[in-house]
């Protein structure tokens, strides 16, 4: 395998087990917690490495994670208190805990490769030159295996307790009262993101493993109504993003981290604008295209009132109808032709009437809206 | 421990929920019978919904028990209670069809793991016939109105098969439509002899829904058949503002 190809292999494993846990911190509305975990994890890598030193003990890696969700404890139980908010207590906690590790790595570990860049962007390009040696034989990068080894816990965790965690998610109370342990769900899947965080980052830095967390699932919810899918998008939209972000980043030259972080965010927002429900286009359209309804059923519901009453000709006349609903001429000509082409009104001797059709559907329209 | 009266479905004794020092229930005693329909009424703050929660378990007691039918075990058997949340309780912008959120339904007979079978979604689609939303079943659940969400929360409470249903506020800000739906629901529920709870708000429509009322405000004010304590005079006293309520001292 070239190197090229191993670093695209790792970054589309990365994306992928990053995404799957990312759609539930993104539907529990936690997308912030994981910027807080991918940093102060950290701290987790600096007492253990203090406690072994060793960079390669595996305690770094446990340590980290007990830190990741030792942080959300902390956040959550500030919240709790009531005395400040939920983001706020990300704001106090994620810093603190940071900030802490960066002393400690400057005062006590200038020496050693814990380098605090390397920490936020990751160094994918250098990724390939940590071999995994097997009985003396060179069997690909290592980061190929920590990926593919978190890929399996997650997509196992989530596959097993699919139902579990959907019901936790969307409704934590009747998930406790049905004795689904709501809690100890959360922290398992914290557990997991942690994990998968310190097995992340180390090959692809902190900010990445936030956009591969985030964006695609974001991306995904823009486009399907069903869980399932929306898992499966976000996978395919955090390979697609890694595997383009690589191309962009071979053809111009820069970072391999930062291309793929700008396409996450880039096929966010095209999907975004272009999305066939949710897509703000389509959104816009959709709602130009009530307001002209509305206005359809508001005329109808005029005419309707003034049906027959003694000032149904001023009312509903066609030079005066504009002035009394305040409408320019202009549109109300629109509307009035609309529905006089679907002949739900006709005009007679200059003032506006219902045809049968045009009451039906005014009544239709007053039962629906009136409930 | 003395010997749970069967006619019962729950009995709560010397209850005490508080949020820090104040409290949101206090000393309360009350037994729910069974078999039947009843309301539990009073003004906004009253611990209506921190009543059923704390049924529930959801919610620490700082005093009291509370024991459930068949053998006054403080705990209830599984599947033995269905609860109906307020709907404005979860989001409804989460990615799931009506189909979806009323199998949730059957999780608690499934238990851990094991997916919603064939009979599950049949019996879901059966609920949400019974409940006018048969033509509904793909729709994403964001795209329901309130009385539409509420009809599913309810249809999802019917799947869990249980014999004691609580409702929280399932009238609140519905259509006619579901109104009737809710109410027949009711009537055939108590045809088949289960317990039911339901907070309420809506004063003119007690005596025409429920067969027994219970009035609280922190305190229990009062509790019993409709005819006999949904009284004039115990209105006043339950939306009166709590503190007012000591009987000894007037």
């Amino acid at each position: 395998m070239s190197p090229q190809f191993e670093i695209q292999v790792i970054a589309v494993l990365v994306a992928v087990t990053c995404a799957l846990p990312g759609v539930f911190l993104v539907l529990r509305k936690m997308s912030m917690m994981s910027d807080a975990i991918t940093h102060t994890i950290l701290l987790g890598i600096v007492l253990a490495f203090f406690m072994t030193h060793d960079l390669k003990s595996p305690l770094l890696f446990w340590g980290a994670a007990l830190v990741g969700v030792g942080t959300v404890w902390l956040t959550e139980t500030l919240s709790r208190t009531r005395l400040m908010g939920g983001d706020a207590a990300i704001g106090i906690v994620f810093p603190l805990l940071f900030s802490i590790a960066i002393i400690l790595i400057t005062r006590y570990a200038g020496s050693v490769h814990l380098d605090t860049d390397a920490v936020l962007l990751g160094e994918l390009a250098f990724a390939p030159f940590d071999r995994l040696i097997l009985f003396g034989k060179d069997i690909g990068a290592k980061s190929i295996y920590t990926a593919g080894f978190l890929l399996f816990l997650n997509a196992m965790f989530i596959l097993i307790f699919f139902k579990e965690l959907k019901l936790a998610t969307f409704d934590p109370l009747l998930a406790a009262v049905l004795g689904f342990a709501p809690v100890m769900l959360h922290y398992a899947l914290m557990m997991l993101v942690s994990l998968t965080t310190v097995g992340a980052f180390e090959a692809v830095g902190s900010v990445l493993v936030v956009a591969f967390m985030i964006g695609p699932p974001s991306t995904a919810y823009l486009l399907t109504n069903d869980l399932k899918r929306m898992m499966l998008l976000s996978a395919l939209y955090g390979a697609l993003n890694a595997l383009l972000g690589f191309q962009t980043a071979a053809f111009f030259d820069v970072s391999i981290a930062g291309s793929m972080a700008v396409m996450t965010g880039l096929s966010f927002f095209l999907v975004f604008l272009i999305a066939p429900e949710r897509g703000l286009i389509s959104a816009m359209y959709q709602r130009r295209a009530q307001r002209v309804t509305f206005a359809e059923s508001t005329l109808l519901f005029h005419l309707y009132n003034h049906e027959g009453s003694s000032n149904e000709r001023e009312e509903a006349g066609m030079d005066t109808l504009q002035h009394h609903l305040k409408w320019d001429l202009d549109y109300t000509q629109r509307i009035v032709q609309r529905l006089s082409r679907a002949k739900q009104l006709e005009i007679e001797g200059g003032v506006l009437r219902l045809t049968p059709s045009g009451r039906e559907r005014t009544l239709r329209d007053y039962r629906e809206m009136m409930g | 421990m003395n010997k749970f009266n069967q006619q019962f479905a729950i009995e709560v004794e010397d209850l005490t929920v508080a949020y820090d020092a104040k409290p949101a229930l206090w000393d309360i005693d009350l037994q729910i019978p069974r078999g039947q329909i009843m309301a539990i009424v009073g003004p906004n703050g009253a611990g209506k919904t921190t009543l059923i929660k704390a049924v529930l378990g959801l919610l620490p007691t700082a005093s009291g028990m509370v024991r459930f039918m068949p053998d006054g075990s403080a705990k209830p058997s599984s599947n033995l209670i269905a609860y109906v949340p307020q709907s404005g309780s979860v989001d409804w912008d989460f990615p799931a069809t009506v189909l979806d959120v009323v199998s949730m339904g059957r999780y608690g007979h499934l238990g851990w793991i094991r997916r919603p079978t064939r009979s599950d979604i049949l019996m879901a689609r059966e609920a949400l016939h019974k409940l006018g939303m048969a033509d509904y079943e793909r729709r994403q659940i964001s795209q329901l109105s309130g009385g539409q969400q509420q009809r599913v929360f309810l249809a999802r409470a019917l799947v869990q098969q249980a014999e004691i249903y609580l409702m929280d506020e399932p009238f609140k800000g519905v259509d006619a439509r579901t109104e009737g739906a809710i109410v027949s629901l009711l009537r055939e529920l108590r045809k088949n002899n289960k317990t039911v709870v339901v907070v309420h708000h809506d004063l003119q429509t007690v005596k025409e829904y429920f067969d027994w009322v219970t009035l609280i405000n922190v305190q229990i004010v009062d509790a019993g058949p409709v005819d006999k304590v949904f009284t004039e005079e115990n209105l006043n006293r339950t939306y009166r503002s709590a503190g007012g309520l000591l009987t000894k001292e007037a």
